[in-house]
């Protein structure tokens, strides 16, 4: 029995270290390989002697797909490739390809130099890594190999993030990835179909299994404009009252869209006090932005030639010792979550001022300061000193991840027959499973790490059907009759690994034989001493009442035909007073030849005098 | 299967394909040679131009005087240019369902079609192809929108008058379809209906056909096209280049591409007394050396820095667009071949080893160059080997100047593309930097653009200059009025480098001409010895193409290598032909559900070949088609308590396979006694045997190819009978 399989390996019922196992009619695809941003040991990579002992996995695996560059998706790779050992494709879009090695890069900088890892994947290997990868275009089918295939849909999300289908003949899967079903400032959504406007979707394409993240699995957002005006509002409010504000966010994605939100708004409001962005990898960011407008969404294509909105005016290069300048102030800072960097130490310096503020605006994994200080936690411990936290808390969930909502709306998009969630929480991913099996009436399933699902399938069997026998089926009429259903009958010939359908005389031809006819012929006595001719009259009217929508004929020569069938009627010679009706038909009639003998066996009906 | 023909130029295609139940339409080209029989458009009022003597018939009749004007001996029509179409008439373009664009040039009579004929489809384009195409036509709106001309001739397109006129006027083919330029609501509208689609994304027609772009490796975005089924492939090819595939070959390549006749030019004017006739010119030929020894120095009277350009523009041209797909135009049953070069033979690199070599020897002598030009294309690599170029030869302060309404766009959109760029192009981008030195070339103040000469540029403008502008048939644009303004001097030079213009034509409005002038087309399209090439690896079964490329140009008929030759001979088309193209359809898909598969049996019948019956119902929905299992027999309901004797009529549809096979008669006989039957006799007859059941006084005859089973009316015995038989037979 054929069946899709599917093992997470991380972000099964959590957040973090994406890395998603699925088999599918005999081929093996990793979905992301990411790593988990709230670990500092072996659980910060995916287990993939899962998959083999020993041994490498490119024996094991056909290709890696990777949906986006967040290094919750991607943050393994070198590790999977050169350090465990995978020499296949990996398949990335190419804004993907293009800063995956920079944040690859930058992760690694953060492990070994500042952290002093060791055993941790080198510069070298990064570079080896990214040799591997295959970049792809939106809705460009990607043949892995002779039957693999993938395909990638515009996610929205981040820049270049894209969600895969992965078929092998009638067999499919989608993997969400990242997304966002409403559009960004910076990016279209997931949604809308792709004339112009870009923004990508996934079209009706009925997958066997649809893999979607749920981060807000429970969460129906507000409209995004309220969200917006809330976050300006607040950020205005603490610059006034002559704060600091600081917001935490990713070199790529929402730093972007927030930075647009708050330079328009200090052009309309003409604000004075300085907004920052933490340096380096930012400027590099927004420069990928403008070489890939293409990806961004339609209002920012169109207007990009006039005026490319990646080009600010009020937001300049942070440097370290601004931090201390007297004054309001606004920062964008990585890393999002609080875990390390400048982010973090521009909170400890401005934690213990109650006029300064933190925006979170996204998501954080269990673990991190962020998680710590939106679940509440106001005394951190850090590096062995006590934190008191006195700024001001906020939490905007900018992250662009669909919601409830959206991911409901995705799925009943593609039309799935089943669902698994992953890259969400336990609880929340229950309360949606619940939702997909009502609302949807699908089969949901949510594996924790490790955890395999089991999917039977039952693919159909294409094969070549001759024209010919075809066209003579679809002559008859398109429409299938529910009370008599018409039945198309033939030949599969299985020659190699070819299989065709054609007409049995068309097989019999080409293998060069010659039909044998079977035919039967029934004596049937009835009592009857009119003339031979009058009894031929009755058979013939008894026939045409009773079979009304066939063909009974009566033919010239005495004998009556129905269909292919032929009855004829002799007189005895030794008994003239009975007739014997020959009934006479082919193998190929017999239901109609049987049943006419027995017609005809119970008599003739009294002739109406 | 059909291919309607609705335009007779090869490089700017418009063909219906009609496959299955789609009608496809391939590329959407206008032939804006017509132009060329037009007076020039000038942006500032010209007194030459509008002095010139009105044209009279032979015996003095000069009713067209007014319509028609001489100019060094050639006649032009005084009016807005107009284009020809391709033909609306040979099939109702209402029927299209798609339309496919191969690159931008060949969607120019988008607006016409999609707009006037009835089309409710879809065109289907990538997005480079639409950004650029949607310049070009905006460019030529612009252009022509910008000068009103009140007149508009049409006199002179009366049948009996047009064979009246002089050449090339009187040969103008189908005057009377010609159209004025569209508007550009009419653009904005016809690119509206546009679906964008990436290299080798499957789309699906109406579930019957599959079509796909390919990468052509021409043109940003430019793409050939697979139409298929499950069992039948058409390949259309439409403007492609191999210059930039694979590096390692195409060195290979660029020796075959060289002249085979160094020294001579076929493109030279062929007239050599014409006064404009290029005094200027150092063909730089002997490519094929160069080549095969790149460290030696070129052949005496080629200069180093020619060559040094040539290797360069080779490695750009190669590295320009994705490289062609060529794989997957393989297994074709018909290849549709359009858009080769237009220049087979010229040497795209010697090429731009002229053009360098010319404008740098006109600016040093004072002089002004102008190149006519499309505002995206060529242009993007003339500038990127002028980066390379200019500081070497002493040209950093003279000011390009790169002048179209859509200048600033086209560069801007240039750099946007990475994911159509080739490798090098695209790692740059992942640097983060822009792919191509234009970038460059603007902050550093070396290459300027402005929308029109009028404005900022008649402040900036500096001479001597380099002027890149449209449009390159010289009728309209700014162009003119660099024409009008420079073409007394001899100091000044015209380089032209788009090839889809006859130089000498262009120029023809403009006589006499002090201004030198240039001829380095540059066509990196496939050339006849690559299209051999092309076609050895792919091996379609047909190929089709415009009837040009079936026998050499009409001024080299004894070219024969500049033909296609391929075996079966190319099938060749002309403008409004209807060619039945050569294929037949046999198969087509069809899926077998699960259930139904499962409870096939196979039998092998012969080694290696194994048979099953199938009986199943089928289902076809959106031109897919489902077998399924034929529904479980209905049980009588007992509820029923009357009977109708109808209701017991047998359902004939439910059919019995076909038999193959013979009965040997002995066997049968052993069977029947087998099985209970004792007093058998056998008889022998001509042509087989009878076998008596006496007490059953039942007969059957057993011949070759058949059995016939003579029986009273006893259904158990004629059943039991029947199925002996059966054991001796295979079934259909």
């Amino acid at each position: 029995m054929p069946e899709i399989r599917v093992t997470p390996l991380g972000a099964g019922q959590d957040v973090g270290r994406s890395c998603i196992l699925v088999s599918i009619a005999g081929k093996n695809i990793m979905l992301d390989c990411g790593m988990h941003m709230g670990f500092n040991d072996d659980r910060r990579f995916p287990d993939f002697s899962y998959i083999t002992q020993n041994g490498r996995l490119t024996d094991f695996l056909d290709c890696v797909i990777i949906s986006h560059f967040h290094l919750d998706h991607c943050g393994a790779l070198p590790y999977l490739s050169e350090m465990v050992g995978y020499d296949g494709p990996i398949y990335m879009t190419h804004p993907t390809q293009a800063i995956c090695p920079i944040l690859l890069e930058d992760y690694r900088k953060l492990a070994v130099d500042r952290k002093g890892e060791a055993n941790f994947f080198t510069s070298q290997m990064v570079k080896d890594c990214m040799k591997k990868v295959v970049a792809v275009h939106l809705h460009q089918t990607v043949q892995v190999d002779d039957e693999l295939e993938i395909k990638a849909y515009y996610a929205g999300h981040v820049l270049g993030a894209a969600m895969f289908q992965i078929r092998v003949g009638s067999e499919s899967v989608v993997y969400t990835g990242d997304y966002n079903m409403t559009p960004d400032r910076h990016l279209g959504s997931a949604l809308a179909c792709p004339p112009l406007s870009r923004a990508a979707w996934i079209d009706k394409c009925r997958p066997n299994l649809l893999i979607t993240e749920s981060t807000y699995a429970t969460t129906i957002r507000d409209s995004k404009r309220c969200r917006e005006r809330d976050f300006l509002k607040k950020v205005h409010e603490a610059v006034e009252r002559g704060g600091k504000v600081l917001i935490p966010v990713f070199a790529l994605g929402r730093a972007q869209e927030l930075c647009i939100l708050l330079e328009t708004f200090w052009e309309r409001m003409d604000l004075k006090a300085p907004i920052y962005f933490s340096t380096g990898l930012t400027e590099k960011a927004n420069h990928y932005y403008k070489l890939f407008i293409t990806w961004t969404n339609q209002k920012i294509r169109k207007t990009f030639v006039q005026r490319n909105m990646f080009e600010f005016k009020h937001i300049k290069a942070f440097d370290r010792a601004f931090a201390d300048n007297p004054g309001p102030m606004v920062v964008f800072a990585t890393p999002g979550m609080l875990h390390a960097g400048q982010s973090l130490q521009i909170f400890r310096k401005w934690a213990g001022n109650e006029k300064n503020m933190v925006i979170m605006p996204g998501y954080c994994v269990q673990g991190t300061v962020g998680h710590k200080i939106l679940s509440g936690q106001r005394k951190l411990e850090m590096e062995g000193r006590q934190l008191e936290v006195k700024m001001q808390v906020e939490y905007m969930s900018f992250s662009a991840h669909a919601d409830a909502k959206g991911i409901m709306q995705l799925a009943r998009q593609a039309e799935p027959d089943n669902v698994l969630l992953v890259h969400g929480e336990a609880k929340k991913m229950e309360f949606l499973k619940q939702k997909m099996e009502q609302e949807l009436r699908v089969s949901c399933f949510m594996p924790a790490n490790g955890e395999t699902v089991t999917l039977p399938t039952s693919p159909s069997i294409p094969v070549g059907i001759s024209l010919g026998l075809l066209k003579r089926e679809m002559a008859q009429g398109l429409l299938p009759d529910a009370k008599r259903p018409r039945l198309l009958h033939g030949t599969l010939v299985m020659k190699d690994s070819t299989f065709r359908l054609v007409s049995s005389e068309q097989a019999l031809k080409e293998l060069g034989l010659a039909e044998h006819q079977l035919r039967f012929t029934c004596r049937v006595h009835l009592h009857d001493a009119r003339k031979e001719q009058e009894t031929v009259m009755r058979v013939y009217s008894h026939l045409k009442s009773i079979l009304k929508d066939r063909c009974v004929q009566h033919l010239p020569d005495g004998s009556v035909t129905v269909e292919s069938v032929l009855v004829q009627t002799t007189t005895p010679s030794e008994d003239p007073s009975t007739k014997v009706l020959l009934v006479s038909w082919t193998y190929q009639d017999e239901e109609l030849g049987s049943y006419l003998t027995s017609l005809l066996k119970k008599g003739l009906p009294q002739a109406p005098s | 299967m059909k291919l309607y023909c609705l335009s007779g130029h090869p490089t700017l295609p418009c063909n219906v394909l009609k496959f299955k139940s789609t009608t496809i339409m391939l590329d959407c080209g206008l032939d804006m040679t017509s132009t060329l029989s037009f007076l020039p458009l000038p942006l500032v009022q010209s007194p030459r131009l509008s002095n010139l003597p009105g044209w009279s018939l032979k015996d003095g009749n000069a009713f067209l005087d007014k319509e028609l004007k001489e100019c060094s001996g050639h006649v032009f029509v005084d009016s807005v240019p107009e284009f020809c179409l391709p033909e609306t008439e040979l099939i109702d373009l209402s029927t299209v369902d798609v339309i496919l664009i191969s690159n931008y040039h060949c969607m120019m009579a988008l607006p016409y079609i999609t707009e006037h004929t009835g089309f409710t489809g879809t065109v289907y384009a990538t997005e480079p192809t639409v950004q650029i195409g949607r310049l070009l036509m905006e460019e030529l709106v612009n252009f022509i929108e910008r000068v009103p001309k009140a007149q508009s001739a049409s006199l002179w397109k009366n049948k009996d008058v047009q064979r009246l006129l002089p050449a090339p006027l009187k040969d103008a083919v189908e005057v009377s379809t010609w159209r004025r330029c569209y508007t550009m609501q009419e653009v904005n509208s016809a690119l509206s209906k546009i679906q964008l689609v990436g290299y080798s994304q499957k789309i699906e027609l109406f579930g019957a056909v599959q079509v796909t772009p390919l990468s052509s490796g021409y043109a940003l975005g430019s793409s050939n096209w697979i139409i298929q089924s499950h069992y039948e492939k058409v390949s259309y090819v439409s403007g492609s280049s191999l210059l930039t595939t694979h590096p390692q070959p195409s060195r290979h390549c660029h020796e075959m591409l060289s002249n085979p006749e160094p020294g001579e030019s076929q493109e030279k004017p062929r007239d050599e007394s014409q006064p404009w006739r290029n005094k200027a010119r150092h063909p730089h030929r002997n490519r094929g050396q160069k080549q095969t020894d790149p460290r030696s120095k070129g052949p005496a009277g080629t200069s180093h820095m020619t060559y040094q350009l040539t290797e360069l523009f080779q490695t750009h041209e190669r590295s320009l667009n994705e490289p062609m797909d060529q794989a997957s135009l393989k297994n074709s049953d018909v290849l549709i071949l359009t858009g080769l070069t237009q220049i087979p033979t010229a040497n795209p690199d010697g090429m731009v080893g002229e053009f360098c070599s010319n404008l740098a020897l006109t600016v040093r002598n004072g002089g002004n160059v102008l190149v006519p030009c499309y505002p995206s294309g060529v242009i993007y690599d003339l500038l990127e080997c002028l980066y390379q170029y200019i500081d070497s030869a002493g040209l950093s302060s003279v000011p390009f100047y790169f002048i179209s309404p859509v200048a600033n766009s086209s560069l801007e959109f240039s750099q946007i593309f990475a994911e159509w760029l080739c490798h090098n192009k695209q790692s740059k981008v992942y640097l983060p930097e822009p792919p191509f030195p234009h970038a460059e070339l603007i902050q550093t103040n070396k290459l300027k653009h402005y929308p029109s000469i009028h404005g900022d540029f008649s402040n900036d403008f500096r001479q001597p200059c380099v002027v890149f502008t449209g449009h390159p048939s010289l009728r309209f644009g700014d162009v003119v009025h660099f024409m009008e303004l420079w073409g007394k001097s001899s100091l000044n030079t015209v380089i032209f480098t788009e090839p889809d213009f006859s130089y000498l034509e262009a120029l023809a409005p403009y006589q006499p001409l002090a201004m030198k002038c240039i001829y380095c087309p540059i066509d990196t399209r496939l050339n006849f010895i690559q299209v051999s090439k092309l076609l050895k690896e792919v091996q379609p079964l047909h190929v089709v193409c415009p009837e040009q490329y079936t026998q050499p140009p009409p001024a080299q008929s004894h070219r024969m290598d500049l033909m296609i030759d391929c075996q079966p001979p190319a099938m060749s088309y002309r403008r409004a032909e209807v060619l039945a193209l050569p294929f037949k359809r046999r198969y087509e898909k069809i899926e077998i559900m699960p259930e139904l598969a499962d409870s096939l049996v196979p039998m092998e019948i012969k080694p290696g070949i194994s048979l099953a019956t199938v009986s199943a119902v089928l289902h076809t929905k959106d031109n897919k088609h489902v077998l399924q299992p034929p529904p479980r027999p209905t049980q009588p309901t007992s509820g029923k308590k009357r009977k109708r004797v109808s209701d017991d009529v047998p359902d004939c549809k439910v059919l019995k396979p076909l038999l193959s096979g013979s009965i040997p008669v002995e066997q049968f006989v052993q069977t029947l006694e087998k099985h209970g039957f004792n007093d058998i006799k056998v008889e022998d007859t001509a042509k087989g045997h009878i076998v008596l059941l006496q007490e059953a006084e039942t007969l059957i005859q057993i011949e070759e190819d058949s059995t016939h089973i003579i029986c009273d009316n006893d259904e158990m015995l004629r059943v039991r009978l029947r199925d002996l038989v059966l054991k001796f037979l295979q079934k259909f």
